[in-house]
This record gives C-alpha cells, structure tokens and sequence, in this order.
C-alpha cells in the first residue's frame, strides 16, 4: 500500500509543559510590572474602600464648624478637613465604596447583558440581528456624557438612577463587540464540525463560542471601567449622583470647588483619588489585552 | 461608493427618530406628573390647560410623540420653565460657545497627539516613545472636570495669568482668548490621549509595511519615510479627529461647569440645577444630532479618501 | 464488505459490478448564495455554487472531486452533509432521506458522515486540548466523559499523535500536519462509515502531504470507510480516488474511474485539467490545448455550456444549451457535445 515512503514524523517535542490558555494569560499578566503595580494601587484601593468603616478615624458626616478648610497635616486630620469641617481622609475612604460600585456595576452589568444579546444577535443573525443592532445604534447617537445626563438628569439624582444611566450607556458599547466577536468565530470552520457531530445550538455556544468570544468582550469592558468611574464621579459632580451628605469623590469635588481660593490643596484631593483609579483600571486593561494576545 | 453613502444616509435616519425618543421620553422618565416635568409649579390653571392641550397628555403616548416631533421638526423645543423663555433661543446662544470651545480644542489635541504620536512611532521603545505613552495613558485616565480645576488652581489662582470663569462678555476678542484658554486645555486632554495613542499605532502599521520597510532598507532619506508614512496613516488620524470633535460636543458638559463657560454645557448643568426638563431635552436633542450628522460626515468623507470602506 | 476490498483501497471496485446500493446518492443537488447590495440591500444576483449536481457514492470506494477553486467544491461538501440547506435537490444516505430528516434523526445520521476541514488553523477550537476536541463529538452523543477521553486518546494515538505527549496541547502548539490528524481523529471518533475530505493536504508542505495521505488510506482499509475526496490538486485526487468528479463553475463536467480520466480524458476542460498539472510523466506532457483565461464569475455564468468561453473546441451549439451527461466509455460519462 505505502506508494509513498513514509517519512520522519513530522512532531518536534514540545519542552514545556502545557498550560491552559488562562493560566498562560495570568503567568503573563504577573511578569508586566505596570500591570503589577496597578494591580497593587487597585488592591489597596478596593480594601481602603472596604475596611472604611473601620479604617476612618471620625464619622464621614460630622464636621465641626471651626475646624473648616484645615491643611494637610492638621493636627488630628492627616489630610484636613473639607468646607463644613469633616475628616478628609474619613470622607475619601467612604467616597471610594460610592465611585467604586458607581464605576463598577454599571461595566457588569453591561458585561452581562451586553454578552446575552450580542451573542445572540450574531449567532442568530437575520431580523433579530437586524432589531438588536439598529436599537444598539440608537445610543450611539449621544456622545456617552451626554446620554448618561439625558437618562440622569430626567430620573433625578440618586445612586439608583446613576447605575440605571450609566447601564444604559455601557450595555450598547458591549453589545457591539460581542456580536462582531461571535460573527467571526461563528464562521469559523470548528463551529461548523462541531454542527457536524450532531451538536445543539446550546453546548455550541457553552464550549465553542463562548470561550473565544468572552476574552475579546472581557478585555473591551476592563477598558471601560475608568470611563465608568470618570463618568458616575462626573454625574455626581453635576448633583446628579450621589446625593449630599454622603462622601463621593465627584460629589466631594463639586463641593470643595468654591473653596479653592482658601486651601487649594485639600479640594483637588478627591479629584487625585479618581485620577489614580481611573489610572490602575486603565493600565490593567492595557496589561490584560496585551497578555491574551498570545496566539500567532 | 454612491450605493455605500445612500444607504449610510438612510441608517441615519432611524438614528436620529430613535434618538429623538429616547429625548421625548425624558419627560416620562422624570418622577411625577409629566406636566410638572415641562411647567413651573405655581404655574396658572389657565397655562397648564393651554400646556397639556399643547403636548397632547391626554392623548396616546405615539401621538404626543408625533405630534411633539413636529413642533420640534419646526424649530419649536418648548419653554424653560426657569425663565419661560424659548428653549431654542437658549440653545442657539450656547451653541456657538460650546462649539468654538469643541473646536478649540480638538485642534490643540490634534497638534500635540500628531506630533506626539509620529515622534513616538519613529522612537519606537526610546524614552520619547515611553513619554508619549505615558501621556496617552494619563489623557484618557485623567477626570477631565478635576484637571480643569487644577489648572485654575495653578494659573488662576496661584499665578494670576489667567481669568477662571465666565467668556467676557463684551471684554473684545483678547479677553476671549484668554478666558476660552484654560477650559481649551482641560478639554484637549481626553482627546489629545486617544489622538496620540492612534497616531502611534497607525505610523507603526505604516512603517512595518513590507514598502517602507523596503524604502528604508535602500537608505531612502528620513524625511521621503517621513513624509510617506504621514500620507499613508492620514485617513485613519483624520476620522479619529472628526470622532473626538463630536465627543468633544458632549464631553464639554463637566469643563463647562467648571469654568461656568456659556456653552450648551452649562446651560445643561442650569438646568439640572433647576431641574428644568425642557432645557435638558432642547440641549440634548441638538448635541445629538450634530453628533449624529457629524459622525456622517466623518464617514462619507472617509469613503471619498478610501473607497475600500465602502465594500464593507 | 469483505475485507479484500478493503484492502484494496487504491484500486476500487468498478461501480458497474457492484451489486451494492449506494451509500450516498445526491440528485439534482442545488445551491444559489444571493449577493446583496444598494441603498435597499436586495438581491441583485446570485452565485451559482452548486448547479444540478447528481451523483453517487458506492461503500468503500473513494470518490474524488476535482476543479478549480471557486468551482462549488467545497459548498457541495457541506450540501451532502447538511451543514447548509440545499435550494433543491435530494441526499440519500443509506436509504435514509438526509435534507428531510427531523432534528433526532439527523443528529443519529451525522454519527455516519463526518467531514475533515481544509484550514487546520481554522478548524480547532484554540480554547480546547485537542482530546477535549476529539471527545466533544462523543459527549455530544451521550457518552460518558471518562470513556470519552479514553477513547479519544486511544484514536489520537492511532493518527500518529502519543496522547501522553500531545493529549493535554492546545491546537496553536501543534504544527499544521498534528492538527490535521487531530481533525481526522475528530471525524473518526464517531465510527462513521463516510468521511467527506474538503482539501485535507492541500494547506500542508509536500512531505507532510504524503504522511497525512497515507494515514487516511490506511484508516480506510482499517475502518471499511467510504471517502469523498475534494481537491483541485489533480495529481493527489488521481493518486487516492477509484472513481473521479470533475466540475466546472458548480456544474459535473465528467465522471469517470481514475484510470479511464487519467488515459482518456473527453471533456475539453477535464484534457486541459491534466495538461496543465505539473506531471513527472513525459509521455503527458503538453499535447492537448491548454487552458485559456481565468474561469468566468459564477454569478454571472455563460449561457449553454458554461465552459464554452475558454473551450479551443466551442461550436455554435454550445451556447444554445447545457450538454447534458452522456456515456462515453464503460463507467465514463461527459457533459460535452463533442461525444453526442
């Protein structure tokens, strides 16, 4: 039979040991010192924000007439006070539990959604395709601050209202991406011999196309979540979000601005806590795209 | 390409109807009677007849749409219920403010991102590359709302060069200049990011083309790569441009606020104030569609310079 | 089947002495893809993939399809296999009605034809270990996981790939040759009796192609498989095929055993087919007329014979009418009037 003469088999050994594609994205992420150093910053913040309760040394809303505007350094407050004489760093520590859930559900959310319908939109195709796409471009008319004020400034302020808003604003962006994703995997030739062997639509999705869909969509919501955060801080900067007395940096910022003229250190503090958590969020994201972009 | 642009104009036309009812349904959306939403409370009894007769409450909600629609359709966006004044003559007023600012600093982003972009392609892995990434990291990371008033901070009131708030009314074109400064500045800096991050990576895509790379490999002077990798990396940075002048239009909101800039932005955070339903959907509904035809405009003129999008 | 014939995979049983019904018979077989486009996006004009394609494939032969790229190959191969619904037309397999059968059945059916793809990058799931993949097919049928795997790995061993050094890989580690026996392995894992090979070498050097050919031809004579074999590479389909398929722009053009094709091809387009592969053949070289011009666009195809454009021997007749099939040798058949 062998008309051919066979050959040497054409397998080199492979040296190293195999490794899941994840456990390959994790080994990368943690050899990238930005990422590691962001990760570090975003660490610390998550816990301030969660130990405040017992991290804070006054009550976030107590303030004391005379003790108004004092300087970084004050005896007793290590970052001052703020314009009704509340512990700034008391107030930092709370606001960031505010910005953090206003930054973050809204992205997971999306995320969530966002994946359901543009994989849907994509494997189905057709009218429904069609219906959830043109809907998705409809939101896409309002440059994100805008529509995130539309929906906010008409429901009124309030932490619901802003996670509703900002829900709003993110869950087309995911969309987008989600049903380009799966509309390239979905012709790829696996889905099709996987459709051979008799599969349902269902274990398709579960084994075939969600996991090679879900790290493009992954990797565009970690990039949105410092949008999100600059966006909700922006919303209860306008007296859209969080409603006074509650600490929020954005808040915590519209307040302290006419104050300027006074001490011009303590009111731009809260504005450097959503500079650098904005920051982390966004060089982990960059860290995250660059480490799962291992395939040639 | 005509096919391509026709049927590009006709998707905008969904677009803008279903943007103009997300903007109708703020009045829904708002807590309470839609009639408080569009009308002061101590309004007469006379005025908030001749109101609901006006916006059609009592009828179907497809036809106060419609019917709403086609007051707007004639230039009619209804009263502020602060001043009671027209909201279109509002609108028109801050439009130009907010677009000289739009402009003003999409085009000092444009200067610096280009620049900093090129510079950065052709140091690829140098300390300037890594500075330029750093500023496109911090551009897009940084409130742009906090950096405005850290420039008040340091120019105003530290330094005195420059005045805080307000346009100068009446103060001549130099009073102008220098009040429009700063808000420019705050402005430039999300755009100046995004603008630097794409000029990089399309002067990279350039360069590691087999052509140039074959150009420089026969010793063809820096200036002849130079000037080939900008023509061919052109169209991609103009879009970018014209994307960021429409985010620009939306994204001047918060700057405005900060420097109490008269511009549709701050005419928007006045009526958030004042919780004044009708400003907020007059302002939203114009920036929208300039948005909308702007995005148009970017995209046609793309198929004009690269036929090859239209095949899409 | 007797297992003399399976031995004998290279030369196949002359179809006209079997008494055997076919395992696969596709009559009429039709696909047209519409082109969109304008303000409106409507149908301006169709892409004739596949135009009244019949034919019939014995068990244990290796039927090859041949033609140039564009000629509804490989859109014929995923036709048989309802992976994309016909416009008209019928596939029987075994008897059983392929196009009409109702989810449950069609889900036992696939059991018994599998496909190997073209593209071995496109064709593996990157998120899978490749005995993940092989053993997807079986979890899908409702085997156990425990069994699955082992299976899997054992039919990884069979294809040349040590399960204890590959079975816990990635497809992105493998080179293009592994990743062709994993999808050979994948088709296989399900027992079925035909295999439809869409191009299987035609993406691999020449060393490996030889390797991966003669694996296939030893898993047929192993397993009694029945083949279809599409390729445009003349000189692999003369080498594995009984029986050979020629098309032209979604049409049959010629039908007969390799041999016969090889000695004596009679449609013009299958002649200027063989002048134009390279041959190590002296006695084949460049007697007939060779092809001219590129093939017409299938959307917009010539009337009457579709290859009358590039024929050195068009006549008149040829654009009125197709040229139906007609005999022209013992099991030899041509759609071309030059034999009517």
């Amino acid at each position: 039979m062998a008309v051919v003469t066979a050959l040497p088999h054409d397998a080199e050994p492979i040296a190293h040991a195999p490794m899941s594609y994840w456990r390959a994205v994790g080994w990368r992420l943690a050899r990238d010192p930005a990422t590691l150093v962001a990760g570090a910053v975003l660490v610390c913040i998550v816990l301030a924000a969660l130990l405040a309760p017992w991290l804070a040394p006054y009550d976030p809303s107590a303030g004391s007439i005379r003790l108004r505007l004092a300087p970084v350094g004050a005896p007793g407050h290590v970052l001052g006070t703020d314009e009704q004489g509340r512990d700034m760093l008391s107030r930092l520590l709370w606001g960031g539990r505010m910005t953090l859930v206003a930054g973050l559900t809204p992205v997971l959310v999306a995320l969530a959604l966002g994946t359901v319908l543009g994989v849907l939109a994509g494997y189905v195709g057709g009218l429904t395709n069609t219906l959830v796409m043109r809907t998705m471009d409809v939101f896409y008319a309002f440059p994100a601050v805008l529509l995130a004020i539309a929906i906010s400034g008409a429901l009124g302020p309030g932490l619901p209202n802003t996670l509703l808003s900002l829900s709003i604003v993110f869950v087309p962006r995911v969309v987008r991406v989600a049903e380009s994703a799966t509309v390239q995997v979905k012709g790829l030739e696996y889905i099709a011999a996987a459709r051979a062997s008799g599969s349902g639509v269902l274990p398709i999705m579960r084994h075939h196309l969600l996991a090679n869909v879900l790290g493009p969509i992954l990797v565009f919501a970690s990039t949105q979540v410092s949008l999100c955060i600059i966006l909700a801080a922006g919303l209860s900067f306008l007296g859209l979000g969080v409603t006074p007395p509650a600490a929020e940096w954005g808040l915590m910022l519209n307040t302290l601005r006419q104050s300027i003229y006074v001490n011009a250190i303590v009111p731009a503090l809260p504005g450097v806590a959503i500079f650098v958590t904005s920051m982390a969020f966004n060089l982990l994201s960059d860290g995250l795209r660059d480490a799962m972009e291992i395939r040639a | 390409m005509w096919t391509y642009a026709g049927r590009r104009l006709l998707l905008a036309i969904p677009t803008l109807l279903g943007a103009s009812i997300i903007v109708f349904a703020m009045v829904h959306l708002a807590p309470g009677d839609p009639i408080a939403a569009v009308m002061p409370a101590e309004s007469s009894q006379a005025e908030i007849e001749a109101t609901k007769k006006a916006y059609g409450f009592d009828k179907p909600l497809a036809v106060q749409y419609l019917v709403w629609l086609g007051r707007v359709a004639q230039g009619d966006l209804g009263r502020s219920i602060a001043t009671r004044r027209a909201v279109i003559l509002d609108v028109r007023d801050s439009l130009a403010n907010s677009l000289v600012l739009a402009l003003s600093s999409s085009l000092l982003a444009f200067g610096i991102g280009t620049a900093l972009g090129l510079l950065a392609a052709f140091r690829q892995g140098r300390w300037l590359d890594k500075a330029a990434s750093a500023i496109a990291v911090i551009g897009v990371s940084v409130p742009h709302y906090w950096a405005g008033i850290i420039l008040i901070i340091v120019f105003s009131v530290w330094l005195n060069w420059l005045p805080a708030m307000g346009a100068a009314d009446g103060g001549g074109p130099l009073a102008y200049l220098r009040h429009m400064t700063l808000p420019t500045v705050a402005l430039a800096l999300i755009p100046l990011g995004v603008i630097t991050r794409v000029v990089r990576s399309a002067a990279l895509d350039v360069l590691n083309q087999e052509f140039v790379l074959a150009l420089r490999a026969k010793g063809l002077a820096a200036r002849r790569v130079f000037t080939h990798v900008v023509k061919n990396s052109a169209p991609q940075i103009f879009t970018v441009l014209g994307l960021q002048f429409g985010f620009q239009l939306g994204g001047s909101v918060l700057v405005e606020a900060v420097f109490s800039w008269p511009g549709t932005g701050y005419l928007l955070n006045l009526a958030i104030f004042q919780r004044d339903i009708p400003v907020l959907q007059g302002v939203i509904l114009v920036l929208a569609t300039f948005f909308v035809l702007l995005n148009l405009a970017v995209d046609l003129l793309q198929t004009l310079v690269d036929p090859r999008i239209a095949r899409h | 089947m007797s297992a003399d014939n399976a031995m004998e995979s290279r030369n196949n049983r002359d179809p006209r002495v079997s008494a055997d019904a076919p395992l696969l018979e596709a009559r009429g077989l039709r696909k047209h893809f519409p082109l969109r486009g304008g303000v409106l996006q409507r149908t301006y004009a169709w892409v004739r993939a596949v135009d009244d394609v019949s034919f019939d494939v014995y068990p244990a032969e290796t039927l090859g399809i041949v033609g140039e790229s564009g000629c509804g190959k490989s859109t014929l191969a995923r036709l048989i296999l309802r992976l994309i619904e016909a416009d008209a037309g019928t596939v029987r397999f075994d008897g059983q009605d392929v196009r009409g059968a109702a989810p449950p059945q069609m889900k036992r059916l696939r059991r018994d034809m599998q496909l190997v793809f073209q593209d071995p990058y496109a064709s593996l799931n990157p998120r899978l270990t490749i005995e993940d993949a092989v053993a997807f097919s079986l979890l899908v049928h409702g085997t156990r996981a425990a069994e699955a795997r082992e299976r899997a790995r054992a039919l990884l061993g069979r294809v040349g790939l040590d399960p204890r050094l590959y079975g816990r890989r990635y497809a992105h580690e493998l080179s293009g040759g592994q990743r062709q026996r994993v999808n050979i392995a994948r088709a296989l894992v399900l027992d079925p009796k035909l295999l439809v090979l869409d191009e299987p070498v035609s993406a691999l050097d020449k060393s490996v192609q030889a390797q991966v050919l003669n694996l296939l031809a030893d898993l047929k004579a192993e397993r009694a498989l029945t083949y279809v074999f599409i390729s445009h590479d003349l000189n692999v389909i003369e080498y594995v095929s009984g029986r050979v398929m020629v098309m032209y722009l979604g049409e049959v053009v010629e039908t007969g055993t390799a041999d016969a094709l090889a000695q004596a091809p009679k449609h013009p387009y299958t002649q200027a087919l063989f002048a134009s592969a390279p041959s190590m053949d002296p006695d084949r070289r460049m007697d007939r007329p060779p092809i001219a011009g590129d093939p017409p666009n299938p959307i917009d195809p010539p009337s009457g014979c579709r290859f009358r454009t590039r024929c050195a021997f068009a006549m008149e007749q040829c654009a009125q009418a197709p040229p139906a099939l007609r005999p022209v040798g013992p099991g030899h058949e041509a759609a071309c009037y030059l034999f009517s």
